[in-house]
């Protein structure tokens, strides 16, 4: 199992590029996060569980739906982590697996409103699924 | 000055306006905006992941149109011109990317990161100039408080849209100057309105867009612009009792030409 979690790291970090190691668990991506009350697992805590290769309930975590892709996170991080695009990587990880998108054609008829702008419908595809 | 001019899904739909104003405003300012020829969604969001590319072909396809005319390019929407502006910045700096995009574009050739990409507010400080924006105002604000909302979009990450001082941006702020209105600011100018998320969880994109739209209103402001659509939509939706309208809105009225956008 540590194996394969080494394997999910590995690829996390390549997709990412990140390297959680230059974290120093300030946590002020998670005190800047729009979306921290929204979360179970904050964005500092994406950063260290992958570090120690704790990475499954990550993938399945409501959390990679939460995040807002506003690199607030990204811009404040003193050491230049880049936290969001951890949180990306884990959830294309996640959404790339058969079967495993998050937001159905089906769903969207549900989700309109005469006003909504064709932007929120694209970027929602974009995000959450593969 | 002639540019390339890419203006994008939202722009030809729910967002016509923001569109007609900057078009007809650009031309009181001596620019003609031609739009590329047969462009394509740019997805509305920017994949940070490496080895996604066939999702950023679409915005290396935009810039490598304006390359081949020798322009610079030029964008209206926030959403766009982020993802327009970190692909560019993608195709200068990860050179393993850029190797696998290159393949992709086949015998359209190559593209190299070398096209100009400015956001209108761009343009019209850096090429047009406030002053002179100053001088072609023929209905003055007349001292109307005005919050920007920047978002996130427009300033993050700082090091690749490079538009501004990520956290504490004037732009905007000078130009509702140079057209005679009063800046507001307020702590939430660049905080998220919780964007696409709305689709997923729309108490989460309320709750983000009521803080911004309360907090400008408690430091006194009469109207809030953005470059946004969908922080529009997201500000509007949620109980906003100010209005909100596109930046491209305020600068035609000023200008005298709003009434011909109708």
């Amino acid at each position: 199992m540590s194996h394969g979690n080494n394997n999910l790291k590995e690829e996390l970090l390549r997709i990412s590029g990140v390297n959680p190691k230059k974290c120093m668990r300030c946590g002020k991506c998670s005190a800047t996060c729009p979306a921290y009350d929204e979360m179970e697992y904050h964005p500092h805590q994406f950063v260290v569980m992958v570090e120690e290769g704790n990475i499954e309930p990550l993938l399945n975590s409501d959390s990679l739906y939460k995040c807002l892709t506003c690199f607030a996170c990204v811009e404040r991080c003193p050491r230049g982590v880049e936290p969001a695009k951890l949180v990306e990587a884990v959830r294309l990880v996640a959404t790339r697996r058969q079967g495993a998108n998050h937001l159905k054609p089906d769903d969207v008829p549900g989700k309109l409103d005469e006003d909504l702008p064709q932007q929120a419908i694209v970027s929602a595809f974009r995000k959450y699924t593969k | 000055m002639k540019v390339s001019y890419f203006p994008g899904c939202t722009l030809k739909t729910k967002a016509k306006d923001l569109d007609l104003y900057a078009r007809k405003s650009a031309e009181v300012l001596g620019i003609t905006l031609e739009e590329i020829e047969n462009w394509q969604c740019c997805g509305g969001v920017f994949t940070t992941a490496k080895d996604e590319v066939a999702t950023k072909l679409s915005s290396v396809r935009v810039l490598k149109a304006a390359k081949d005319k020798d322009q610079a390019l030029v964008t209206v929407c926030s959403a766009c011109h982020n993802v327009v502006k970190q692909t560019n910045s993608a195709m200068q700096n990860d050179k393993e990317f850029a190797d696998k995009v290159n393949r992709y574009m086949g015998e359209d050739g190559g593209y190299d990161g070398s096209t100009e990409v400015y956001h209108f507010l761009e343009l019209i400080r850096d090429v047009v100039g406030f002053d002179k924006v100053k001088e072609k105002v023929v209905n003055p604000l007349n001292g109307e408080k005005i919050a920007a909302y920047y978002g996130c979009l427009l300033l993050r990450p700082g090091k690749v849209m490079q538009m501004d001082d990520p956290e504490n941006p004037t732009i905007i702020e000078d130009l509702i100057r140079a057209l005679g209105g009063e800046p507001v600011i307020y702590n939430q100018r660049n905080e998220c309105c919780g964007g696409y998320v709305v689709m997923e969880d729309p108490a989460l994109a309320e709750s983000k867009s009521k803080k911004i739209t309360s907090n400008a209103r408690s430091f006194g402001a009469e109207r809030m612009v953005t470059a946004c659509p969908l922080c529009k939509y997201n500000l509007e939706k949620n109980g906003s009792d100010l209005p909100v309208v596109y930046f491209t809105e305020l600068l035609a009225q000023a200008l005298g030409v709003k009434e011909e956008c109708k």
